[in-house]
């Protein structure tokens, strides 16, 4: 037998727990974010015609949209990646630190999120 | 009782620690899910740079970046890190959400399955872009 989670119904909700989670959640995301990128390098092969088509998909509001959630996800997973390393080489482990680590990862993936669409807006003025 | 492993026996230590966890493969999952996460970071973030800066650019413009040697390795190398770490992750979830053992057999093969094929249709994709006219 598989020593079993403690049931989350009872569990109040804790930084370190919905971060936790949010990792898996992004991951799985990220994951299935993998097939527009395939279908976008697809695109590119196939010829500039393909290419405009996807172009169009990635340009509409809904793709903009799911493109920000994307880039946020990945940065999200990203930083709390990172922070993970750090846990597995032992270091910052103790609840003060975890809760600092905790909001780093959300200040850093907001700011690289941030960022990348700044460029972007600026591209697009220029 | 057969004495398995120490001195005297033909089996080395090894062996008491392969093949174990709810994946059968021990510590090769752990280490290999790290390595490639740390992999994709520069990977990555190099990636995201790129497209952000590539915004506005056509579709000539895009292929010729590809078409950069150093453009085309680093892809292929972002495409087998990233689908190689994705496998991992999607793994653990598998492992974790399926209690029945042939569904969670049927699902990991499928993963596995996708996972490698679109990894191939990648690489094939980003070859044809290098070297094509």
């Amino acid at each position: 037998m598989r020593p079993l989670s403690p049931h989350l119904q009872i569990y109040k909700p804790q930084l370190t727990s919905i971060m936790s989670i949010l990792h898996r959640l992004t991951g799985v995301i990220l994951s299935l974010g993998l097939l527009p990128f395939v279908y976008w390098l697809h695109a590119i092969a196939n010829g500039e015609a393909s290419y405009q088509q996807i172009q169009v998909i990635f340009n509409s509001t809904l793709g903009i949209i799911a493109l920000i959630a994307w880039s946020f996800a990945l940065f999200y997973h990203l930083c709390n990646g990172i922070r993970h390393l750090f846990w597995d080489a032992g270091l910052g482990l103790d609840l003060k630190q975890a809760y600092r680590s905790g909001y780093l990862v959300w200040l850093s993936a907001l700011l690289l999120t941030a960022g990348t669409w700044l460029v972007i807006f600026l591209e697009t003025c220029e | 009782m057969k004495r398995r492993f120490g001195k005297g026996s033909l089996r080395s230590p090894l062996a008491q620690v392969k093949n174990l966890g709810s994946a059968r493969d021990g510590t090769t999952h752990f280490i290999m899910q790290r390595l490639t996460a740390i992999a994709l970071v520069p990977l990555l973030l190099w990636f995201v740079y790129c497209l952000a800066t590539f915004v506005t650019a056509d579709y000539h413009t895009i292929v010729t970046w590809i078409k950069q040697p150093f453009t085309t390795v680093a892809l292929i190398l972002l495409i087998f890190v990233l689908f190689y770490h994705a496998h991992f992750g999607l793994a653990e979830v598998l492992e974790d959400y399926f209690h029945d053992s042939i569904k969670k057999t049927l699902a990991m093969v499928s993963m596995k399955f996708l996972i490698i094929s679109i990894t191939v249709m990648s690489v094939v994709d980003v070859l044809r872009i290098a070297l094509g006219n």
